[in-house]
C-alpha cells in the first residue's frame, strides 16, 4: 500500500474506534454539552440584562462566543483521549503493529472533529430555543461553522501535544484548564473586548478565540454593521486571521505531535 | 544496555530462540523482562546493543520487524468500549489483512480462545482473564512469525492459568516461535523448550527445564514435625535421600531435603515416610514441593529474589542465603 493512503487508510480505522466510544459512552457528549448550555443560561437569564452590547441582542451577541468556547473543550478530548491511550497500553498495541503511527494521531482528530460537528449541533439547537438567529445566507453560516470547526481541528493538535507531554489523564486536565481559562475569557467571547483595561484588552484583540469569535458573529450575521468594529487588525479581518492561525498551528504542532508521538510511546 | 536514569534495566543482555522453539524469559520482577520484550518488539530502543528478529535487524527495520510479530504485553492492551470482535477486527485492518480477512481472522480467533459468547460485549464486562485472551487472540491476528508474551497469567486466577496454558500448549504444538516471560519456575517448565534465568538485567542460568533442576534440584520433599527434639531424628531419616544434605528450618521445625530427580518423587517420598516412621518422628506435615524461582534463585545467586530497593538486611560482607 502507498504511503498516503495507507495513512488514510490506518486514521479511518482508529478513527472508528474512536468514534464507537462516542457511541457506547454517551455521558460524553453530555458532558461536553451539559457546561455550555449552563453558560447559555446563566449569560442569557442571569448576567445578560447587565451586559450591554451596543446595536445587538445579547443573545445573538453570546451564541457565537459560546460555539467558540465550546470548540476548544471539545478538541480538549483529543489530549485527554492520547494521555488515557498511553495509560492503558493502547499505544504500545498500535506501536507493534506494522501500521502507520500518523494514523493514530490522524485517526484521533478526526475523530474529535466528528464529536465537535455533534457537540455543535446541539449547542446551535440550545441557541436556537434561546433566541440566537442566523441572518445571512446558507453559506455564510456554512462557512462560519466550517471555520469554528477548523479552528477546534488546529486545537486539537495542540491539545495532541500536551496529552503526550503530561501522560497522566488527570495532570492534563489541570494543564489544559489553566491553557484555556484565560484564551476562551480574556476575549470577546462574553462581553465586548473594547472595556477592557488596557493590557488585557491589547491580549483580547489579538487572541484567535477573539478572531473566531468576530469571524462567527459577521458570517452569522450577529454584529450591526452600524457598530464600528476595534481597530485591531486581527478584528478588522477576523476570518483572514482565523485561518491564518490555523494554519501556522497546524504547521507548528502537527509535527511537534508526531514527535512527541514517537518520544513518549517508546519511554 | 537500556538505562534508566542510574538502574541498568538490560546489562549485557543475550538470548537466542531457534526458529519454532519456545524461550521462556524466568526472572523476579524488575528483572527487565518487560524491557527486553520492549527492545524486541520496536517499542523501545536500548542504549546499546543489536537484536534481531526473525533476521531482520529491530534497529534499522522496525517497520518491517513489526509485520512479523505479535505481542501480548504485560497489561492487556485491549480497548475497553469495544467489543471483543471489534477489537481483533481493527487489529486486523491494522495490519492490512483486508475488511473480509480481518473478520473473518477475528471470529476464528475468537472461538480458538473461547470468547464467542462474549465476541459482541463490550470488554468493559470482560473478566482479567478474558482481557488476557483477548489480548492474546490480537497478538495472532495476523499468524506472527515470533510471538511475544510478557507474563501472560501474571494476576489470572489459578483456573484461568491453567485455561491459558492450554491455549499456549496449543500454539506451541504448532510450532510457533514463542518468547515468553514469566516469574513462574513452573508455566517455563510446561510451556518452554529452553529457559534464560535473568536478574538484574543479565542472564544468569540457562538451559532446559531439566539442566536447570539439575542444577537447581528437582523436588523437594519437606517435612514438618511436631516437636523440635524431634528435628535431629528427621534430618537423619532423610539423610540420603536426595542430594547434599537435609535443610532445616528450625522456627518452622521444617526440614527439607533436595531430591536428586534419579529416582520417581512418589517412591522417595514413600521410603521417606517408612524410614520417619521407623524412628517414631511425628509428622504434622510432609509435602514432595516442585522447586519455585526462590528455589532457582537460592542456588543460582545464593539470594533469593529481592525488589530492588528493598534494603538488604542481611549483615555486611554481602548477600548471603537468607532463609525462606
Ligand atoms: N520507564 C521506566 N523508567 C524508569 N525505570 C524503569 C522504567 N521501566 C523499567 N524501569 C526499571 O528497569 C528495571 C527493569 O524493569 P522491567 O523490565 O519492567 O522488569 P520486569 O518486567 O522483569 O519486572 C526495573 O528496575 C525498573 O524499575
Ligand atoms: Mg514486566
Amino acid at each position: 500500500m502507498s504511503g498516503a493512503l495507507q495513512v488514510m487508510g490506518d486514521g479511518f480505522v482508529i478513527a472508528k474506534r474512536n468514534l464507537i466510544k462516542v457511541k457506547r459512552v454517551p455521558d460524553l457528549l453530555v458532558a461536553s454539552t451539559l457546561s455550555p448550555i449552563m453558560f447559555v443560561l446563566l449569560f442569557a437569564y442571569v448576567f445578560g440584562g447587565s451586559i450591554d452590547v451596543p446595536g445587538v441582542n445579547y443573545r445573538e451577541f453570546l451564541i457565537a462566543g459560546i460555539f467558540a468556547q465550546t470548540m476548544i473543550f471539545g478538541a480538549t478530548i483529543t489530549g485527554m483521549s492520547l494521555a488515557e491511550d498511553l495509560q492503558k497500553g493502547v499505544i504500545d498495541r498500535f506501536r507493534s503493529l506494522p501500521m502507520s503511527q500518523a494514523g493514530v494521531l490522524i485517526g484521533r482528530t478526526s475523530a474529535d472533529v466528528m464529536f465537535n460537528l455533534l457537540v455543535i449541533t446541539v449547542m446551535s439547537v440550545t441557541g436556537l430555543i434561546v433566541g440566537w438567529r442566523i441572518r445571512t445566507s446558507f453559506l455564510e453560516a456554512l462557512a462560519g461553522f466550517v471555520l469554528l470547526v477548523l479552528f477546534a481541528y488546529a486545537i486539537s493538535w495542540v491539545m495532541a501535544v500536551v496529552g503526550l507531554l503530561v501522560r497522566v489523564p488527570e495532570v492534563f486536565n489541570n494543564a489544559v484548564f489553566i491553557m484555556i481559562f484565560p484564551l476562551t475569557f480574556i476575549a470577546n467571547t462574553f462581553v465586548p473586548s473594547d472595556n477592557l483595561p488596557t493590557v488585557l484588552r491589547a491580549f483580547a484583540e489579538w487572541n484567535p478565540v477573539s478572531a473566531v469569535t468576530q469571524a462567527a458573529r459577521e458570517l452569522f450575521g450577529n454584529t450591526n454593521p452600524l457598530q464600528p468594529v476595534p481597530e485591531a487588525w486581527p478584528l478588522q479581518n477576523p476570518v483572514l486571521y482565523t485561518l491564518l492561525w490555523v494554519v501556522v498551528t497546524l504547521a507548528v504542532f502537527v509535527p511537534l505531535s508526531v514527535a512527541q508521538y514517537r518520544r513518549a510511546a517508546a519511554r | 544496555m537500556k538505562t534508566y536514569g542510574k538502574v541498568r534495566a538490560l546489562d549485557g543482555l543475550d538470548l537466542a530462540v531457534p526458529r519454532g522453539s519456545v524461550l521462556a524469559v524466568l526472572g523476579p520482577n524488575g528483572a527487565g523482562k518487560t524491557t527486553s520484550v520492549r527492545v524486541l518488539t520496536t517499542l523501545l530502543r536500548p542504549d546499546s546493543g543489536r537484536a534481531e528478529v526473525a533476521g531482520i535487524d529491530v534497529l534499522r527495520h522496525p517497520e518491517r520487524v513489526r509485520e512479523r510479530i505479535g505481542l501480548s504485553g504485560q497489561y492487556a492492551a485491549v480497548d475497553e468500549h469495544l467489543t471483543g470482535f471489534e477489537n481483533l477486527d481493527m487489529v486486523g485492518r491494522l495490519y492490512h489483512l483486508g475488511r473480509r480477512v480481518a473478520r473473518e481472522r477475528a471470529r476464528e480467533l475468537l472461538g480458538v480462545l473461547d470468547l464467542e459468547d462474549a465476541a459482541d460485549r463490550p470488554v468493559r464486562t470482560y473478566s482479567g482473564g478474558m482481557r488476557r485472551r483477548l489480548d492474546l487472540a490480537a497478538a495472532l491476528v495476523a499468524r506472527p512469525q515470533v510471538l511475544f508474551l510478557d507474563e501472560p497469567t501474571t494476576g489470572l486466577d489459578p483456573r484461568s492459568r491453567v485455561g491459558m496454558w492450554q491455549v499456549l500448549s496449543g500454539l506451541v504444538a504448532e510450532g510457533t516461535t514463542v518468547l515468553l516471560t514469566t516469574q513462574y519456575l513452573e508455566e517455563a517448565d510446561r510451556l518452554a523448550h529452553s529457559i534464560v534465568v535473568i536478574d538484574h538485567g543479565k542472564v544468569i542460568a540457562q538451559g532446559t527445564s531439566d539442566e536447570l533442576k539439575a542444577k537447581v534440584g528437582g523436588d523437594v520433599v519437606e517435612v514438618v514435625v511436631a516437636d523440635h527434639d524431634q528435628v535431629p531424628y528427621t534430618v537423619s531419616a532423610l539423610d540420603g535421600l536426595g542430594q547434599g544434605t537435609p535443610v532445616v528450618e528450625e522456627h518452622t521445625r521444617k526440614v527439607s531435603m533436595a531430591l536428586s530427580g534419579t529416582r520417581p518423587a512418589a517412591e522417595v517420598l514413600v521410603e521417606a515416610l517408612r524410614r520417619l516412621d521407623g524412628e517414631a518422628v511425628r509428622m504434622l506435615d510432609i509435602a514432595v514441593r516442585r522447586p519455585t524461582l526462590d528455589d532457582v534463585f537460592l542456588t543460582l545467586t545464593g539470594h533469593v529474589s529481592e525488589p530492588d530497593q528493598e534494603p538488604d538486611t542481611v549483615a555486611a560482607g554481602g548477600r548471603k542465603g537468607r532463609g525462606r
